[in-house]
């Protein structure tokens, strides 16, 4: 036992996380106006939309959804949004749903803005690739609550730490796919439009970027569910919304409450997953895919 | 020379080498200095793709490329419009070397000068035929309009106007391929790169676009590079043929040259397969008429050449050599039986079909067969220029060198005579034998000649 332990002891303790907070730290104290204003920007998209979402009546916004699904997928799905959203608006909790989707809404925007030419880069050049994907790696495995941590003492607690927190960890999987389905894309008709002497640029944007888009478009849908899945997480540093509504009856025990929150995230996600899925579908490479696929 | 040189070449390559590697560069000096040896490479991290490629290609001519796959053509195709760029040598289209433009003028001449077509056509999967036919207009910033009019056009021409609105992915291969040839036309370049572009599609298909790109290249003349594997489609499309073997050019010629005079065994060996009888003519297996008379010269001198030939017909031709026909020994003997002093009278053309000089040997085989008398051969004017006997026509389908052994192996006049031909199958599989492998004193000089002999009992057994 003792031998054990003096061998052991021998193991030094790296101090990683004392390290890291200096940083934090360091950074709090002389980049303050930067977060400050990364705060205020966060704010001033946030707070309009909620406003926006909530004003109308739930009944509206109910409706609103259900066209959208009509539109997109067909009468089926726009009767079952109805079905969905009519039943969250008639909890006592539609104003808390309505910001979890602004928040939703803002942090995967937020998300995507960064992930896409992200990912166009990542895909053109090797050399970044390879510094971005452990980056990548880490941001996805490193548990969600840790990002709430730094992401307090930036911003404080409200609304903007828990959209950033949430932006670090929903980005991955949308600099992935954006990489994979410009790689995807078949290499002779890249060097079709070299050799008819398009620029580089011409063919990012006029090939490369639209056979891609299928692929990205499921980007788009992942980034948005994890984007869910950490608002609600956000509700512990005070973000609002349904993740608050959770905590709430976490911490009084209130299993109805909690079940309706629940349920509220589950409808919400659905919805959303659905509707992007469908707009994935509508891009003229995925029919085009699909024209392969019949003939 | 070389400002007449310029007129005539559209695209011009010297001393080309593609070298993959780390030391990509020192490898290709190797080379140079080792006039193209490989053993000199060993033990660099290099791969050569291509090695000292020099070949002009003229203005309005086909010119292909043919190897097997990994000897190096789709790196060469790739140099000639610097979508690769060449570790040594030069690569001149119009009198400028391309490897020396900077990325943009490379576009501009792309845009201007040269375009291609792709193996796998490479068509733009989510925009329709007619966009993709408009592709290289609409990258030169051309209206919509007249990009859409010529586009409609470049699609006419290939017989896919009707397509116009479709996705290419409804249309099937070989429709998909005149899409991409579509794309070439409407580009309005001058040079035409076709990197394996019918090796897709199935063999009847591929037939029938081959066709339309004879029948538009007779239309437009565009000077064309096409890169195959496929010997039958090299030897139907290519004006000229560069054969290429492990990154070397080891020949370059026009169809019959290569099947006639193959530079070495390996080409030998690749073209022991062809279909020989769509390649080679008439005139490359014809053999000299002897049982020749003038038409004025009367029956008389008719059966004494009837006699001395020991034919049963001759050949008569009027003024300029014309060919008229024959006289067979029965119907000279009737005439100086009657007193007739011309031949005019008893001249037929049943007894002996004709056919132009530059008929395929495969088309020559009904008509042989319905002639008693070896088939006369006429070139343009209407002149005899030769004849040719059942038998010969059977050697020519065996993958034999007939001419060859026909016309160099220079027997007596005796074994010339049209219809008592000495030169039968198993001597002139001799004389192939020996004239296939050209010159060199290698022991296993034979070997090539089982090899060409094989396919012919095949193909005898079921000809055309």
């Amino acid at each position: 036992m003792n031998s054990a332990d003096s061998i052991d002891d021998l193991l030094p303790y790296v101090r990683i996380g004392d390290a890291f907070k200096v940083g934090v730290d360091w950074s709090r104290d002389h980049l303050s106006a930067v977060f400050d204003g990364i705060a205020s920007a966060v704010d001033s998209l946030v707070e309009p939309l909620v406003d926006l979402l909530t004003a109308p009546p739930a009944i509206v916004m109910v409706l609103i959804f259900a066209g959208l699904g009509w539109w997109l997928r067909g009468w089926k799905f726009g009767l079952g949004t109805t079905l969905g959203l009519g039943l969250v608006a008639g909890l006592p909790i539609w104003e808390q749903t309505m910001s979890t989707l602004a928040l939703v809404l803002v942090a995967s925007g937020i998300a995507l803005l960064l992930a896409v030419p992200l990912g166009i880069l990542v895909a053109e050049s090797r050399r970044v690739s390879a510094v971005v994907r452990p980056v990548l790696d880490l941001m996805q495995t490193m548990p969600a609550f840790v990002y709430l941590i730094p992401a307090i003492f930036y911003f404080g607690v409200g609304a903007v730490p828990g959209v950033l927190a949430t932006v670090v960890f929903s980005m991955p999987p949308g600099v992935r796919l954006t990489e994979l389905g410009l790689r995807q894309v078949d290499r002779e008709v890249i060097e079709a439009g070299e050799a008819f002497g398009a620029s580089p640029w011409k063919i990012l944007l006029r090939t490369k970027l639209p056979l891609a888009l299928p692929t990205i478009m499921t980007g788009v849908n992942q980034v948005i569910m994890l984007a869910l899945s950490m608002v609600v997480i956000a509700g512990m540093v005070g973000a609002g919304g349904l993740g608050e509504v959770i905590m709430t009856a976490l911490a009084r025990v209130q299993v109805g409450a909690g079940f309706e929150g629940g349920i509220a995230v589950v409808i919400l996600a659905v919805v959303l997953d659905r509707l992007t899925d469908s707009i994935g579908a509508r891009t003229a490479s995925a029919k085009a895919q699909r024209a392969m696929q019949q003939a | 020379m070389p400002i007449g040189m310029e007129t005539v070449s559209a695209l011009r390559v010297k001393s080309l080498y593609k070298v993959y590697g780390s030391r990509a560069d020192k490898a290709a000096e190797i080379l140079r200095n080792s006039a193209g040896r490989d053993d000199k490479l060993a033990g660099l991290p290099v791969t050569a793709a291509v090695v000292d490629a020099n070949f002009e290609v003229r203005r309005g001519e086909i010119f292909v490329v043919m190897g097997l796959s990994g000897s190096g053509k789709s790196t060469l195709i790739r140099m000639l419009n610097g979508l690769l760029s060449p570790t040594h040598g030069t690569v001149e289209i119009d009198g400028v070397d391309i490897t020396k433009l900077k990325p943009a003028a490379l576009r501009k001449l792309r845009r201007e000068k040269i375009s291609m077509v792709f193996q796998h056509f490479a068509l733009q999967p989510h925009r329709s035929v007619l966009d993709n036919a408009g592709y290289a207009l609409e990258i030169a910033g051309l209206p919509r309009a007249e990009r859409r009019e010529k586009a409609l056009q470049a699609l006419r021409m290939v017989g896919l106007d009707g397509s116009a609105d479709k996705l290419p992915q409804e249309l099937s291969g070989g429709m998909r391929q005149r899409v991409g040839l579509a794309r070439a036309l409407a580009a309005g370049t001058d040079i035409m790169l076709m990197d394996e572009a019918f090796s897709a599609l199935d063999p009847l298909i591929r037939r029938e676009v081959q066709d339309q790109l004879l029948g538009l290249q007779a239309e437009l003349g565009k000077t064309i590079v096409f890169i195959t594997h496929d010997l039958n489609e090299a030897m139907r499309l290519g004006d000229r043929i560069a054969v290429m073997r492990a990154g070397r050019i080891v020949q370059i010629g026009t169809a019959e040259e290569i099947l006639t005079d193959p530079s070495n065994d390996y080409v030998a060996q690749f073209v022991a397969d062809v279909d020989r009888t769509r390649i080679l003519t008439a005139s490359a297996v014809m053999e000299r008429p002897l049982g020749v008379v003038d038409v004025n010269s009367g029956p008389r001198v008719a059966a004494r050449v009837l006699r001395e030939t020991q034919t049963s017909a001759v050949y008569v031709t009027g003024r300029d050599k014309r060919y008229l026909g024959t006289v067979t020994a029965d119907a000279a003997t009737q005439a100086v039986r009657d007193g007739r002093k011309n031949l005019q009278e008893i001249v037929s053309t049943e007894y002996a079909h004709t056919v132009e000089d530059t008929t395929p040997v495969a088309d020559i085989f009904a008509a042989s067969a319905q002639s008693p008398a070896p088939v006369a051969v006429v070139d343009s004017a209407g002149r005899l220029v030769g004849v040719i006997p059942r038998v010969t026509l059977l050697s020519a389908l065996g993958n034999l060198s007939t001419d060859t052994a026909g016309a160099t192996a220079t027997p007596g006049p005796a074994d010339e005579v049209g219809t008592s031909p000495t030169t039968d199958p198993t001597r002139a599989v001799g004389a192939a034998g020996t004239a296939a492998p050209t010159g060199n004193g290698d022991p296993t000089a034979e070997v090539p000649a089982q090899v060409v002999a094989e396919p012919s009992a095949r193909l005898t057994g079921e000809p055309a």
